[in-house]
């Protein structure tokens, strides 16, 4: 094992890990040594192919298919320089203000977490797309929408020289996503933070990052690790913990801080999604254009989800659909005729929901489906039903029915067709991204794990900065208070550095 | 030793796949090789237990319509492999339909993971965007 030492060590480089190294790069020039270590490689810019199958496997823990416990659901989680912001499609949305009141975190104002959120929203270059830049999926949704006296909303975005490849979620290939990967990690380089890629972190041995860097490339694409391949021992001052809603909570249980913090792992949310296809007589735009143009969020408070514009890749979109055979085949070969909506639940904290490990130390997620959620995904499938309908499609398929197919002669049935009790482990293809929790913020050990700055109760070298500090659902896409939150903790290490660090480090 | 997830069970894997996509039905060798090597590759990095797994469910499905139909599930007509793969999705056992969810997962990803499953449905992606559109 190798002996390496840094004053600070982050890991995870996505929008916490990203955010807090940039933020934390000025002290460089006061000599202070950052690094940061990332699992997965970083890419070069031709290494961006927008094959499916390819990109998913370098890009993707478990290639996108990684299963809960009782394999109910799959967990999109990005991996990389740059972390899930490589995968995500920009959407840039500031947390609503109930939400940050409904956190109720001693010391976090909403005032703050939106100061914090506009400065990103500038930094990141985010913005409306113009009108003659929205395809017709996306033109479909807003018509429906319309039709049926929904409110739906533009998101902006942070695209910078969007060509429309529509590729977001495997990676933008014209570079055009402004991710951490292009702004906060390139200018936390430039600023003397070193990014060490392919190295992952095995456990905490208290002060000490055991970590493995991996010679391999993954899926044969990108840059070597700056490293040797071997496990390492790394030195360091302070620790912040920026691995994610499920890797970082597993990460501290590895390290065997369970017996001091009692809700390490809990708390663990997210937004359980269904991808729904609706078929129109002739081909759309579809797989051409920024993907996520639109929303709807007017049923999150009554009815506990939200409509989203997407377009997915030809197996994931074959996943979605329930059933097999001749059926499911028939609404895949008219693939340009398809518009789609993502359907998000917004799900709380619940008990038995919960991140742990097995006996490898691997992360393992117990989630099961509160009646409230099988709810908020049959409203939300009917809602989207009847906007696909709205927008002329001549078909529509409900996954959670018996018969999935329902045409447009049926549209004013749909309300009896989509069945909630086929929101059962392996009746439904339900994948969730926007993981949170496991970390959360809080008081005391009683109620959470770290304190407002994301400060680990007990341990005051060490800091999460990324979802896992969520108390419960944002209940919108989360990468811009994620953020936030980042920008709070490296400021909180930079006003401490004096103590943390020793000497005469000062950077408030 | 061999590293391959499906090796001897291939002969089921393909009459599973077969009914879940019906168009690869109509796969050469060469077809099939592309998308048992997608399969393989998305399978190599995870755990020996869920490797495990995946072949005892080929295996029960292969040798359990016997008790009905007297027959193995690759020796039965298109029709009655429908018939159990159905069963099978509707199954009141949780352990089974989620272990059928996952092998059709698989099929689907060999499927239409490779260019030509994407080619043949009319999706030709371009980084260029827009300008490919002309």
């Amino acid at each position: 094992m190798k002996d390496v030492a840094y004053d600070i060590v982050i890991i995870g480089s996505g929008a916490g890990g990203g955010t807090v190294a940039q933020e934390l790069a000025p002290m460089c020039s006061d000599g202070v040594r950052i690094a940061v270590l990332e699992k997965g490689p970083r890419l070069r810019d031709s290494d961006f192919s927008g094959r499916e199958v390819d990109m998913a496997q370098v890009l993707y823990e478990d290639g996108g298919g990684f299963l809960t416990a009782d394999g109910s659901m799959t967990l999109a989680m990005g991996r990389g320089y740059g972390g899930s912001t490589i995968v995500y499609t920009g959407t840039s949305i500031a947390a609503p203000e109930r939400v940050i009141r409904n956190w109720n975190v001693s010391g976090l104002s909403f005032d703050e977490v939106q100061r914090r959120t506009n400065k990103f929203i500038d930094e990141n270059n985010v913005h409306l797309l113009p009108e003659d830049e929205i395809n017709e999926n996306n033109q479909l949704f807003v018509k429906g929408c319309r039709r049926l006296g929904y409110r739906v909303e533009q998101f902006p975005v942070n695209v910078k020289g969007c060509l429309g490849s529509s590729l977001c979620n495997l990676g933008c290939p014209n570079q055009a996503k402004q991710g951490t990967h292009r702004v906060q990690l390139p200018n936390a380089e430039r600023g003397g933070v070193e990014v060490i890629t392919r190295c992952e972190v095995l456990r905490l041995d208290g002060r000490n990052v055991v970590a493995r860097v991996d010679g391999r490339a993954a899926g044969g694409v990108g840059e070597p690790s700056p490293w040797a391949p071997g496990e390492y021992r790394i030195q360091a001052k302070v620790i912040v913990v920026c691995g994610g809603a499920v890797n970082s909570p597993a990460l501290l249980l590895r390290s065997n801080l369970q017996a001091s913090l009692p809700r390490l792992g809990h708390g663990f949310t997210c937004h359980p999604a269904l991808i729904l296809v609706g078929e129109h007589n002739k081909p759309i735009t579809n797989f051409v254009g920024h993907p996520k143009s639109y929303y709807l969020d007017q049923f999150v408070q009554s009815d506990g989800f939200i409509l989203e514009t997407c377009m997915y890749f030809p197996f994931t979109t074959a996943k979605s659909l329930s059933g097999f055979g001749e059926d499911h085949a028939a609404f895949m070969r008219v693939f340009p005729n398809l518009q789609m909506i993502l359907l998000l639940a917004c799900d709380h904290v619940e008990p038995d929901n919960r991140i742990a490990i097995d006996r490898q130390g691997r992360p393992v997620v117990h989630y099961r489906f509160t009646p409230e959620v099988k709810r908020s995904l049959t409203q939300g499938t009917i809602t989207a039903a009847k906007i696909f309908f709205a927008a002329g499609a001549r078909r529509v398929h409900v996954p959670a029915a018996s018969n999935p197919t329902v045409t447009s002669d049926y549209a004013d049935s749909v309300d009896q067709i989509v069945d909630e009790t086929y929101f059962r482990p392996g009746s439904v293809t339900v994948s969730a991204a926007h993981l949170q929790g496991g970390c959360g913020m809080g008081l005391t050990v009683a109620d959470s794990v770290t304190d407002s700055h994301g400060r680990v109760h007990g341990v005051p070298w060490l800091f999460v900065a990324d979802a896992s500090l969520f108390p419960d659902s944002i209940e919108i896409n989360p990468y811009l208070t994620i953020m936030a939150l980042a920008d709070r903790v490296a400021q909180h290490i930079r006003q401490e550095a004096r103590t943390l660090l020793g000497g005469g480090v000062t950077h408030a | 030793m061999s590293t391959s997830v499906l090796g001897s069970l291939r002969p089921v894997f393909r009459a599973i796949a077969s009914v879940v996509v019906p168009e690869a039905d109509r796969f050469d060798d060469a077809a099939w090789g592309e998308l048992e090597s997608l399969v393989e590759e998305s399978l190599a990095t995870r755990p020996a237990a869920l490797l495990r797994q995946i072949r005892l469910l080929l295996r029960v499905i292969e040798w359990l319509p016997v008790l009905r139909f007297g027959r193995r599930f690759s020796s039965l007509d298109a029709p009655t492999r429908t018939q159990v793969l159905a069963g099978l999705q509707n199954s009141r056992i949780d352990r089974l339909r989620v272990g059928f969810w996952g092998l059709r997962t698989l099929v689907m990803l060999g499927y239409y993971g490779r260019p030509a499953g994407g080619e043949s449905i009319g999706y030709k992606p371009s980084a260029r965007g827009w300008e490919a559109l002309g």
